[in-house]
């Protein structure tokens, strides 16, 4: 029996966060954009780059990421995970961090990330090119699916057909979304937003138009990991890690077993159980939302509502501000940004949170956030629990 | 002891380029096998074997890849499950996209062009409803 992990909740807090550039950041590389966040990161904690003796990193683009990322910050890490699945990669970089700082292997991470995505002057379009060469998907790829859009509304399909689920329930998520970031001054569209609105615009692979998908934009973020003794000394209210789980079950969306059950069933519940909590402990949710279906399989995966029962759950507004279950504060990757790989922004924003500096848009009195990770095609999913001292 | 005609992949696409569709059975567990492995997902068992299934199955999800008609036009991207218990992703080829619902009954079907062969599958008699 490998046990739940529950010897390393709370034992490791993050100390220092940052974004960089989120938006819109022209003639900035990915690599400048990780290295701000990074700076800005290392700084909010308290600590010099020299203090950095971990590095978790990964790259959609570049195979060997943490080796130049190494050399452009000029650190000499002690402890190095590259883990690549995808958007959830920065999340679950928390458990071998963790692992790490428990072993005495290093004493900071630094968890980084910066995509220039909306305005490399590498084209989406030649980036698509270059992945149908490197990265080959013989069984799916000739049926020219719109990846990875197509495979979430392979998921929205089978969803609405089992459930009843209505592209108006979708929709909500994206309004909803919205919502949140008309209260977010740092959010990418704060432009008013109906159901409506969403369901009149252009469709790109039914049911999802181009407002169920999430935003393209450039960004960097980046966090710093300590011990909870040593984060107590630092200048900024530890965020401790209570939960934390990763789960993979298949790389293509025609692998899933049900496409309407995610591997965060199993990652949600591992962070569960290591955290002693439920989802009834829970006061800010934040949910990997590249696509309007993602937030209804994640409300359910994760035990907020019961399978089937997220698309009536929003559309009665409880992720709505004022709502019952505050989901994607910033306004997600829908409204706020979405460079690339969103998870790390996922992670942050449970961390202004629950540093009670989230503006116009802090839940009163949060003390413990779920920051959820999506990758690939729905095919990596990975949880974390994070707390104030309170929730200790 | 490698195969002299190459990996289950290569298998895989020879057999369609010859017309015929044809997926592996686990000799140890019986499980039928989608896409094409060197092991068996169920029991890693490395005892493998070919067979052609009925060809018979289910669209299971679907989707409409919305494109320009300059460009081609709409089209169809469905996961397709198999009567032997497998799902794959293939498209619908003798239905209008939006003709395609869930649960419609479909056949398949080896298209070769130029020595290339694909899967595909048409809508069964009077289920395109």
């Amino acid at each position: 029996m490998s046990g739940d992990l529950n010897n390393l909740r709370g034992k490791f807090a993050i100390a220092g966060v940052a974004t960089f550039g989120c938006g819109e950041a022209p003639g900035y590389t990915d690599m400048e954009l990780l290295a701000q966040a990074a700076r800005l990161a290392v700084a909010d904690a308290g600590l010099t780059m020299k203090d950095i003796d971990g590095l978790c990193t990964a790259s959609a683009s570049s195979t060997m990421w943490s080796m130049p990322v190494v050399e452009y910050l000029g650190i000499r890490p002690r402890f190095i995970d590259a883990t690549m699945i995808g958007g959830s990669s920065f999340i679950a970089h928390l458990m071998p961090a963790m692992q790490a700082l428990e072993s005495g292997q290093c004493d900071a991470v630094l968890v980084a990330y910066g995509s220039a995505q909306r305005t490399s002057t590498l084209s989406r379009k030649e980036i698509g090119k270059a992945r149908l060469l490197m990265d080959p998907q013989p069984y799916e790829h000739p049926y020219q699916p719109m990846l990875p859009m197509s495979a979430y509304a392979l998921a929205a399909s089978r969803h609405m057909h089992e459930f009843g689920t209505t592209r108006r329930q979708l929709a909500q998520v994206a309004v909803s979304a919205r919502q949140w970031a008309r209260k977010n001054a740092d959010a990418f569209m704060r432009d008013p937003l109906t159901v409506d609105d969403v369901l009149n615009s252009r469709m790109v692979s039914d049911p999802l138009t181009v407002r169920d998908a999430c935003l393209v934009t450039d960004g960097g973020g980046a966090y710093v990991l300590v011990r909870a003794d040593r984060a107590r000394d630092l200048p900024q209210p530890p965020v401790y890690v209570l939960g934390q789980g990763t789960a993979v079950w298949n790389r293509q969306i025609s692998s899933m077993a049900d496409l309407t059950v995610t591997a965060a069933t199993q990652s949600g519940r591992d962070a569960y159980a290591m955290a002693g909590m439920g989802p009834k402990d829970i006061d800010v949710a934040e949910l990997y939302d590249a696509f309007t279906i993602n937030t209804l399989l994640f409300l359910e995966d994760l035990g907020f509502c019961a399978k089937g029962e997220a698309g009536a759950f929003v559309e009665e507004g409880n992720i709505s501000p004022g709502g019952s279950l505050p989901v994607n504060t910033n306004g997600g990757g829908l409204s706020w940004g979405h460079p690339g790989m969103y998870g790390i922004f996922a992670a942050i924003e449970g961390v202004r949170q629950l540093r009670g500096n989230a503006g116009d848009s802090q839940v009163a009195g949060a003390q413990t956030a779920i920051v959820h990770g999506n990758g690939g095609t729905l095919s990596s999913q990975s949880t974390a629990i994070l707390g104030t001292a309170a929730a200790l | 002891m490698v195969n002299q005609e190459g990996g289950v992949q290569a298998i895989y696409q020879a057999a369609l380029d010859q017309g015929r569709f044809e997926i592996q059975r686990c000799n140890d567990c019986g499980d039928a096998i989608f896409f094409p492995r060197e092991l068996c997902p169920g029991c890693g068992s490395g005892d493998l074997s070919w067979f052609s299934p009925s060809g018979k199955g289910t669209v299971y999800a679907v989707t409409t890849v919305r494109r320009k008609p300059e460009a081609g036009g709409d089209y169809n991207v469905s996961l397709i499950d198999l009567e032997e218990n497998v799902r794959l992703m293939s498209r619908i080829e003798n239905a209008a996209p939006e003709e395609v619902k869930i649960g419609m009954a479909v056949k398949a079907r080896v298209t070769v062009n130029e020595g290339h062969g694909l899967l595909v599958f048409h809508a069964m008699e009077g289920a395109a409803q």
